[in-house]
């Protein structure tokens, strides 16, 4: 894929497609575009910086880590500036540099290199970071930076995602619960607290556009995750629709259904695979929001199915037509 | 039976060539559990040192009086005791140090290396081979414990504290104010500092040309030069 292509002497596939990873990769990034933009208008130029650091550090970190292992280099191929980015999007906007460079030191080293680089992975590298963070920095990584507060004083707010759950845990959900939270078209334009490259739902969505225009991923598992996380909150909040529609925009659920569990390396190839995976992922997410400790739990979700990924794979494999399928040996002759 | 080798080779050899923790990967559960604090790390492994010795010269000495069909039993009941009376001691004389252990210090007699060193060494030579294999595999033990300790205690609070030394005071002002790695002392920084160490240890006896750690091969094993032929067919197996 990435080596020498003029003389393949290989097995099956010989017809390759165009597409190259630098390609999908670009595109991913070209996505991922409009969330920048949005974050930069509502956080400020510092999102900006964290940005860059995180996307300097991963290329960097790839290139040295390449040398170390003396293995050719694939910085060129700009997943290590997608995981970058999303790493950056992952964090608040007043996240410490260091922190945000020990992470993405973390993603491309740790979770990345040492398991063989672009396509090894066992799990998302930005997510395994995400994770790493909130459980070393737990304060760091939960001071939410309210919209707009960069042009005067910054201000630390909650994030709506723990009053949702409060929400949910006073037991009574009727439209009044829903006065000390942004509007849901506020919510929807991205006016509200939390990481840098989550809250503007709008932008994300552009950036899906994109990706399946370009065909770099399928709807399936966005769509099977989506749904299936929203008939579940459908019903925990007594078919309330305002419940749904704030547990929907709210966190990282866009964000982590479009580009982190559509990693290729990651997630099922099959249909069928993509299906079932998105649906756990829905489930877990689900779950974990509205039981769990964490008020998040997209990036445990996603990691945890990441995990499952090959048994997935074993079970969808598709059978070639006309075979039988082989019966069970018997037991030792006689 | 084993060729006879110096006692010099006895000792050094559980320090990284056959380290129990880093290279036979055993005795896990505690190395992961109490590694959190370089005291605790130390007090966990001069306590298993200790009953490491003892339990070797004591089965050594016994070797040709247990029969090997009840020998595993016979091996847990000596170990236990020489764990109560460890257990007892540092009740006794270091009770803060028995509160920091707390479960794992009785668990000793569950640790995988000292019924290892026992039926793998003591069972099979003489006393004095044993009481410094027990020695040396103890020490292993213990620095595989202290630089995990030492590693998690550090970036997970930022500074290390001793009780014996500097007052009991950290020896130096955290270094990341406010916010330490806190996932170093979690469970999973247990396991990635795990997981570096072993693959140091398995680069450094690389380098000294001993066999790397790989699965499904029996050379790989750091036992294969004291293992017997017929043991070596079950672990083809």
């Amino acid at each position: 894929m990435i080596l020498d292509k003029k003389l393949s002497v290989s097995a099956s596939p010989h017809d390759h497609s165009k597409d190259t990873v630098t390609r999908i990769m670009l595109d991913v990034v070209i996505a991922l575009v409009p969330s920048l933009i949005a974050a930069f208008f509502l956080f400020g130029p510092r999102t900006l910086i964290v940005s860059a650091v995180s996307v300097g550090t991963c290329v960097l970190a790839e290139y040295l880590s390449r040398i170390v292992m003396k293995r050719h280099q694939t910085i060129a191929d700009l997943s290590a500036v997608v995981t970058g980015l999303l790493i950056a999007f992952n964090v608040p906007t007043s996240m410490p540099l260091w922190m945000v460079v020990l992470g993405d030191i973390f993603a491309i080293v740790v979770v990345k290199q040492m398991f063989g680089g672009i396509g090894m992975n066992f799990v998302n590298p930005a997510l395994a970071t995400r994770i790493m963070l909130i459980a070393s920095f737990p304060t760091e990584m939960a001071k939410w930076n309210a919209p707009f507060s960069w042009k005067t004083e910054a201000t630390t707010t909650a994030s709506p995602l723990g009053e949702i759950k409060n929400i949910f845990r006073s037991g009574t959900i009727n439209d009044d619960s829903f006065a000390e939270l942004p509007s849901l078209m506020d919510m929807f334009l991205g006016k509200r607290a939390g990481s840098l490259g989550e809250v503007c739902a709008i932008a994300l969505i552009i950036g899906l556009i994109y990706l399946l225009a370009r065909r770099v991923i399928k709807i399936t598992i966005p769509l099977s995750y989506v749904g299936s996380f929203a008939v579940i909150m459908f019903i925990a909040g007594g078919f309330n629709l305002t419940f749904l529609a704030y547990q929907v925009l709210s966190g990282g659920l866009l964000l982590g259904a479009i580009f982190m569990a559509t990693d290729y390396t990651t997630s099922p190839i099959n249909f069928k695979g993509q299906v079932i995976f998105g649906i756990c992922c829905g489930i877990l997410t689900a779950l974990i929001r509205l039981f769990g400790n964490l008020p998040e739990g997209v990036s445990f979700a996603i990691i945890l199915m990441n995990i499952l990924v090959p048994h997935i794979e074993h079970l969808t494999t598709p059978k070639p037509f006309g075979t039988v399928k082989e019966k069970k040996k018997k037991g030792a002759e006689g | 039976m084993a060729e006879k080798k110096s006692l010099g080779k006895e000792l050094t050899k559980g320090f990284l060539d056959e380290n129990p923790v880093l290279r036979l990967v055993l005795g896990t559960c505690p190395t992961l559990a109490v590694s959190t604090s370089v005291e605790s790390a130390i007090g966990m492994g001069l306590a298993a040192t200790i009953v490491l010795i003892c339990s070797n010269i004591a089965i050594s000495a016994l070797r040709k009086v247990i029969p090997s069909k009840v020998r595993i039993p016979a091996y847990v009941v000596v170990i236990a005791s020489f764990v109560t009376i460890v257990q007892m001691l540092v009740k006794a004389f270091a009770p803060s140090l028995d509160e920091q252990l707390g479960v794992y210090l009785p668990l000793i007699v569950v640790n995988c290396i000292i019924l290892g060193r026992a039926e793998a060494f003591a069972g099979k030579n003489n006393v004095l081979a044993s009481a410094v294999d027990g020695l040396g595999m103890g020490i292993g033990f213990t620095i595989a414990l202290f630089l995990m300790g030492f590693i998690r205690e550090f970036f997970g609070t930022g500074t290390v504290t001793i009780s014996l030394i500097n007052d009991g005071k950290a020896l130096w002002s955290p270094i990341f104010g406010e916010n330490p790695i806190l996932i170093f002392i979690l469970a999973p920084g247990g396991f990635f500092v795990f997981g570096m160490l072993i693959m140091l240890a398995n680069k450094i006896a690389e380098r000294k040309g001993k066999p790397k750690a790989q699965l499904h091969s029996c050379k790989a094993c750091p036992m294969f030069a004291t293992c017997t032929s017929s043991e070596k067919e079950d672990c083809d197996r």
